[in-house]
């Protein structure tokens, strides 16, 4: 194919071309979460009253969707593992898995946004309530898209040789897939904890 | 036809851009005439097409339309009719040309980000159709003027945001594609410093779009939430309908953007520039390495500036004396690269085409522009002339005057390579020369209005008792925008007619040196069937010891025995 042909060529830098403008893409990522979570510290320490740790937040709960995306995070690991050594049916057993980490980090996510919203905790109940919603609700589009990622990563796995190109992808993804990880862990610990 | 509507090709695309910018260029030009006439006679009836615009008032800009003039009118020519141009088209068509590659790394990318500006401009389309007009908040979009639904509640507004979110992701990923290909894509022995210039500026041009674009984003988004989903980000005092958020924070955030993207638009031009003087100077670039290593410097210094903006919103004294500090330091890079130009001009055998022209009026306008850009650095003197026509004035000879020259030496310059004919050299240059004179009346005649303390955005300055001694420049520069935007006529017939009825171009017709004009005119659909082999700079002109020409292709095998290398 063509395209693969435009792809392979050998790289001056050293780099595969993919990978660059994997890295590429995630600084403009790092950059638009720097704008937001700039923004809500600059808003928390303008603030007059800010909620407590604990006061507001389902804290145990995000505790358990941390543990359930780093984890995810692991079984990606695993999955680039199983492709660079060419063994296709665990690299097909651990992208689903991530997936359905990824979904299920959703669903605690909509169960988490539905319970807040009824207490009326709203996004626009509150200066916390607006961010809250905005960061988490950018991050879970974030995890969404990184889900459909993998779903079609799944299904473009399933032809019988492992191209070096799908081995590629795995990796650029999982690039992807740790990148929303760690954006994660900083919004727990600057919404929940601190 | 599918081929070429939803084509991968970089050069498909480059067009694609390039119409579209052009259509933009001419749609934001007739918002100018609206604008000036209204200026220039305020609250009369617009001639000829006024009945059409304004019904209502009898052909006459009604109060409320005229912020959506200016608004839609900055929004267009920087988003919609300068960064196709000189991103779009010049970054898409010239890169892989330049660094001998087949296509651009990721060409499906490539496309859609094509597509997403489309959309986009549909968006800003469909906006002035609307209930409540287009967008009024200024290009700023400034907070709480454009987040407040109160007080600017069409839905114009938002499909303006809509379409500038959409534009920026669309940069972003053209951004992406620039730098890997520039990076991972060339053809062998083109290292880094037989790179052209051009290449250069859209590289640093990218990396200031990956960085700052998104911080610009966020900002939108949270400005729309603010509009319809109740949040209150950056509203505070009266407007807000609880504990409020911050106004200045929407400042920071779109400045942060705001002033490196005078830089993404401006990088480009000076590249090629640099490019074009040294190809009809036939001399190489001077100071090569200081231009590229001054274009980094400022890369890295644009994205601590951005309070120079801001020095009468009320933010802290001390921080406006670091922005004065950092903002001056900026002017050392500048000062370097713009020497480098006159001296890659001195005595050098110059070649006064219709491209070479424009980028010597590219070194005018930048020097007014930015030596004014000096004086409003100063806190002191900016205090003064802040959010007056002296401020508009300046931003237009930097972003509006050196930019439009640079689209132009690109198209003139380029035009041969992308359609494989000439222009017409006789009435491109009656188009510069035009250009030229009623640019610079325009642009500083604003200046000095602007000194006297015309503010900007006002509807009619008769309404202020100091301004009325000047309403008769107001007149004048009605009067000299129409001459302005009349000129821009030649343009579009010239460029229109030759496209089919021009004299058929030769690949080399400039005799430049860089790797794309050893292909044909138009290029190949693929560029190069092997990958060329380059053996030098892009700057080898009246090379000695040379017989029978004067200049040296990068491809050329005898650069070794010269001694070019």
């Amino acid at each position: 194919m063509e395209r693969a042909a435009i792809q392979s060529i050998e790289t001056p830098a050293g780099i595969p071309t993919g990978k660059l403008g994997m890295w590429v893409f995630l600084v403009s990522e790092i950059m638009f979460f720097t704008g937001l979570i700039g923004s809500y510290i600059v808003l928390r320490l303008g603030s007059a009253g800010w909620p407590r740790p604990g006061e507001t937040l389902n804290t145990g709960l995000l505790a358990v969707n941390t543990l359930v995306l780093i984890t995810s995070s692991l079984t990606m690991v695993l999955a680039l593992n199983a492709a660079q050594q060419g063994r296709q049916v665990s690299l097909r057993r651990f992208l689903l898995v991530t997936a359905l980490l990824g979904l299920t980090f959703l669903g605690i996510k909509g169960y988490d946004y539905a319970h807040m919203w009824h207490r009326g905790f709203t996004i626009a109940s509150s200066l916390f309530g607006s961010c809250y919603y905005l960061l988490t609700g950018f991050h879970a589009l974030h995890v969404f898209s990184g889900v459909i990622v993998i779903l079609v990563l799944f299904k473009a796995s399933a032809s019988p040789a492992l191209s070096q190109m799908t081995v590629g992808r795995v990796e650029y993804s999982g690039l992807y897939w740790h990148f929303i990880d760690i954006v994660w862990v900083i919004l727990f610990a600057i919404l929940c904890l601190v | 036809m599918f081929k070429y509507l939803f084509s991968t090709n970089h050069k498909v695309i480059a067009l694609q851009y390039l119409f579209t910018g052009i259509f933009w260029l001419a749609f934001g030009g007739i918002l100018v005439l609206l604008i000036r006439w209204q200026l220039a006679y305020p609250w009369q009836p617009i001639p000829l097409i006024g009945k059409f615009l304004f019904p209502e008032s009898g052909g006459a800009v009604t109060p409320e339309a005229y912020p959506m003039l200016f608004t839609m009118h900055g929004g267009i020519m920087v988003f919609f009719a300068i960064t196709p141009i000189l991103l779009g088209a010049l970054g898409n068509y010239t890169i892989p040309l330049e660094v001998g590659a087949r296509d651009m790394a990721f060409p499906r990318l490539n496309m859609l980000s094509y597509w997403l500006l489309f959309l986009g401009s549909i968006l800003m389309i469909v906006s002035f159709f609307v209930p409540g007009g287009a967008a009024g908040s200024g290009w700023t979009i400034y907070a709480p003027l454009s987040s407040s639904t109160e007080v600017s509640p069409g839905l114009g507004q938002d499909l303006f945001i809509l379409g500038l979110a959409l534009d920026a992701v669309s940069i972003l990923m053209g951004g992406i594609n620039y730098i890997t290909t520039i990076i991972q894509l060339r053809a062998p022995g083109l290292t880094l410093r037989r790179l052209p210039l051009t290449q250069w500026g859209l590289f640093f041009s990218a990396i200031l779009n990956t960085l700052w674009l998104p911080i610009v984003a966020a900002a939108l988004f949270m400005v729309l939430c603010d509009r319809r989903l109740g949040t209150a980000f950056f509203v505070a005092g009266p407007l807000a309908p609880r504990e409020g958020g911050q106004v200045l924070l929407y400042q920071h955030l779109f400045w942060g953007f705001g002033h490196p993207e005078v830089y993404i638009l401006i990088f480009p031009v000076w590249g090629l520039v640099g490019d074009l003087l040294s190809v009809f100077s036939r001399k190489p670039a001077f100071g090569y390495k200081a231009t590229v290593l001054s274009m980094l410097t400022i890369t890295i210094l644009s994205g601590i500036v951005w309070g120079h903006h801001m020095f009468t919103s009320g933010m802290n004294p001390l921080v406006g004396k670091a922005f004065v500090f950092l903002t001056i330091s900026i002017s050392v890079p500048t000062a370097i690269f713009f020497f480098n130009w006159l001296a890659t001009l001195r005595r050098g055998s110059i070649r006064l085409t219709v491209p070479m022209l424009f980028a010597l009026g590219v070194v005018f306008v930048f020097a007014v522009g930015g030596l004014t850009g000096l004086f409003l650095a100063l806190r002191t003197f900016d205090v003064y002339v802040h959010g007056t026509y002296f401020v508009v004035g300046h931003f237009h000879y930097t972003l509006a005057a050196s930019v439009l020259f640079g689209a132009f030496a690109f198209i003139y310059f380029w035009f041969p390579k992308m359609f494989g004919r000439q222009m017409n050299e006789r009435m491109g240059r009656w188009h510069f020369g035009l250009s030229f004179v009623s640019l610079n009346m325009v642009f500083s005649v604003m200046m000095f209005v602007g000194l006297h303390g015309h503010m900007r955005r006002i509807a009619d300055a008769t309404a202020y008792e100091f301004l009325k001694p000047i309403q008769p420049l107001n007149v004048f520069l009605g009067w000299a925008v129409l001459g302005m935007v009349a000129s821009q006529l030649l343009f579009f017939y010239n460029f229109f007619r030759s496209l089919r009825g021009g004299t058929p171009a030769p690949a080399n017709p400039w005799e430049a040196g860089s790797l794309v004009w050893t292909v044909s005119s138009p290029p190949p659909w693929h560029n190069y069937e092997t990958p060329p082999v380059v053996t030098c700079g892009p700057h080898e002109y009246s090379v000695p010891r040379l017989k029978g020409k004067d200049w040296l292709a990068q491809t050329d095998v005898r650069a070794a025995t010269l001694g070019k290398s």
